[in-house]
């Protein structure tokens, strides 16, 4: 077994025994870069229970050394608050004020007073301080993770090591971790991180979402890479999934040629196309208004899912209708004379509301979730639907609304009577459910249109929670199963004999490879995030209608998610020459 | 000793954005002032100075808090931030 020596944070120098080492992971966001290494600090150590003061320091020095370093913390939270941005920058000014909080560096002194080393002080005063706003529940039960997370700081500030959370620094870098957590993706600067790679997660954890997003390459699942030590030049391929240490003169050409091809990428010109000009529509996925306007101008032929929860998300007590009606409106007037997908409220699960699921579901992504939540709490989606109608008015979007989370049949005529009693004229409902999947004819009798969501399909159909590292290989939308649903489904609204579209929405149609299988499976149109449009665009370009139905039988019949990806790509020369 | 009431105008209550506002204004008073739910023994009042004791106080929207300080100035001092807490701070 090869050892592994670790050089200091912040040094610049390559491990001799790790030159020419390779990793292989899960690519989730495609590029080639080359760039020095930052990993992401470990998890904050407990310090022993009871331990106290160390001989010959006095219980006054103690406390000082504790003052000092809570009020270093709130100033670094305070400063990184600066640069931060909306949600993220609100977090940061919140737990700035935490770090230095009268109540609790009081009760942290008094029981250094009683012999307790200042790590250990700090650590139980906000243990209570945590326990106290956990009981208070909703609102102040969430706080409860900002004072630990303080907490965390502190410790690690007495202790003279890095702060927990993304690294800081005046030059970009890839950063390395375990996985990221939503909490720390609000605070990830895309100036300063050039690349992602994490040692856990799947394609669709958050570090790969927020990957997409952002536009920088991604590796996922890289077992071993957070054993690199600090300032390592790396070479990551997003599209392979494959990392390179200290890389020589052909990746440096790589990387320099992804630089041109991704600026030559960087069009669409508005309108999805095969090269027999079979038109597939591509439109965006957006998460508010500012969203809407980013997507416009990057060429979106339209929304094909407008996640509502930027509406409910960081409250504690439901939006009125009116607020409602502003924020939807934002949306449909970036799109005048284009359709807009209203997905209605999509809570529970990864995205828990206070005020509308319950925490303590043992088994959440199984839940009462999405549409569900209005078997618990009727009301909401009926005056959402008002809002959404109302914003409507006056517009010139074409507005559609789909609910999350349909199981049945009989879920999606009450969902479209519900939409009918608020005025909107095209509902429809998500096939995420491989029950919905299965029985897609006889929901169309009642809905105008479905669109695949392909996260949850993938997670439903293989069983697999999307968070976690170790399923990451079953996780995948390649899988054969998860592709003869969607087939279902499309052959579903064929035997309904109304030609009503079916679309993707879900992070699939953002992977250009899969794209074209999922054209050749019959998918009218694909929705993604604005940063994939470009490439989706010129990768469809490139095959007829009938080149893709043949690699859609391909991928259908392949025998693992490896095999069909593997045999789609290997058709798709043009992958290669675009770095994609 | 100075003594004002006020009722929360901020419709999520004290807490989350109002919260921090409304601890950052005391902690540039001279002066210190404590908080309490209206009807609470003077000997149970927090430290207003502190957003944890703020946040777990647990006023919402429409309760009737007390603050109190002593000192010069305490009266004006008191009056400004009747004035933030009389404010929708989450609507701004």
């Amino acid at each position: 077994m090869r050892t592994i020596v670790q050089t200091l944070p912040g040094s610049a120098s390559t491990d001799q025994s790790e030159i020419g080492r390779t990793f292989a992971g899960v690519g989730v966001s495609p590029g080639r870069i080359i760039g020095s290494i930052l990993l992401m600090p470990q998890a904050v150590r407990e310090p022993a229970v009871g331990e106290s003061l160390t001989e010959g320091t006095s219980p006054e020095e103690a406390s000082t050394a504790l003052r000092t370093a809570a009020k270093a913390v709130q100033t670094n939270l305070t400063a990184r608050s600066v640069g931060a941005f909306g949600a993220g920058r609100e977090v940061l000014e919140a737990t700035a004020l935490m770090a230095n909080d009268p109540m609790l560096v009081k009760a942290a002194i008094k029981l250094i007073i009683n012999g307790a080393s200042p790590e250990r002080a700090i650590w139980d005063a906000a243990a209570s301080v945590a326990e106290m706003l956990h009981n208070l529940g909703g609102y102040m039960a969430e706080r409860a993770t900002d004072v630990l997370d303080v907490r965390g700081r502190i410790v690690a500030e007495l202790r003279g090591v890095p702060a927990p959370g993304i690294p800081y620094s005046d030059t970009p870098f890839i950063l390395i971790a375990e996985d990221l957590a939503p909490a720390d993706t609000a605070t990830l600067d895309p100036a300063k991180v050039i690349a992602l790679v994490t040692s856990s997660g799947g394609p669709q954890s958050h570090t790969a979402i927020i990957a997409r997003a952002l536009g920088l390459p991604a590796v996922v699942a890289a077992v071993g890479v957070t054993a690199l030590a600090n300032g390592t030049r790396i070479f990551v391929d997003g599209a392979a999934g494959t990392i390179l240490v200290d890389p020589g003169a052909d990746e440096v050409a790589l990387a320099t040629a992804w630089e041109t091809s991704s600026a030559a990428l960087a069009a669409f010109d508005g309108t999805g196309r095969l090269q027999d000009g079979h038109l597939v529509p591509l439109l965006s996925n957006v998460g508010g208004s500012k969203d809407a306007v980013k997507a416009a101008a990057a060429g979106a032929e339209g929304v094909g899912l407008l996640r509502t929860e930027f509406c409910f998300l960081e409250r504690d007590t439901e939006p009125s209708i009116a607020e409602q009606v502003e924020a939807y409106r934002g949306v449909f007037d970036a799109f005048p004379g284009k359709k807009v997908v209203v997905r209605t409220l999509d809570a529970g699960a990864d995205k828990p509301l206070p005020f509308l699921t319950d925490a303590s579901e043992p088994n959440p992504a199984l839940g009462v979730r999405g549409y569900r939540t209005d078997f618990t709490s009727p009301g909401v989606l009926e005056r959402q639907l008002t809002a959404i109608a109302q914003a409507a008015e006056g517009t010139q979007a074409h507005v559609w609304v789909m609910a999350p989370m349909i199981s049945t049949a009989e879920e999606a005529e009450h969902f479209a009577s519900l939409c009918s009693a608020a005025g909107l004229a095209t509902p429809g409902v998500m096939i995420e459910v491989p029950s919905a999947a299965l029985t897609a004819a006889s929901i169309l009798e009642h809905v105008d249109f479905v669109s695949l969501g392909t996260n949850d399909l993938t997670q439903y159909a293989m069983a697999a929670d999307r968070q976690l590292g170790p399923l990451a290989a079953l996780n995948t939308p390649w899988q054969p199963a998860v592709l003869h649903l969607i087939r279902l489904t499309v052959n579903g609204s064929r035997d309904e004999g109304h030609d009503k579209p079916v679309g993707v929405c879900g992070e699939a149609a953002a992977d250009p490879a899969l794209a074209v299988v999922l054209v050749g499976l019959g998918v009218a149109t694909l929705s993604m995030t604005a940063r994939a449009l470009s490439s989706v665009a010129a990768v469809l370009a490139s095959v007829t209608l009938p080149e893709a139905q043949q690699l859609a039988k391909l991928a259908l019949t392949a025998h693992s998610a490896t095999d069909a990806r593997r045999l789609v790509r290997e058709q798709l020369p043009i992958l290669n020459t675009l770095g994609l | 000793m100075s003594e004002r009431t006020a009722v929360i105008a901020s419709r999520v209550g004290l807490h989350a954005r109002p919260a921090g506002i409304f601890v950052a204004a005391v902690g540039e008073l001279p002066i210190e002032v404590t908080i309490a739910m209206a009807g609470e023994p003077v000997d149970d009042a927090m430290d207003a100075s502190s957003i944890l004791s703020i946040m777990s106080l647990g006023a919402s929207n429409g309760d009737t808090v007390v603050l109190r300080a002593e000192g010069d100035g305490a009266d004006e001092a008191l009056d400004s931030l009747v004035k933030i807490l009389e404010t929708d701070l989450d609507a701004e």
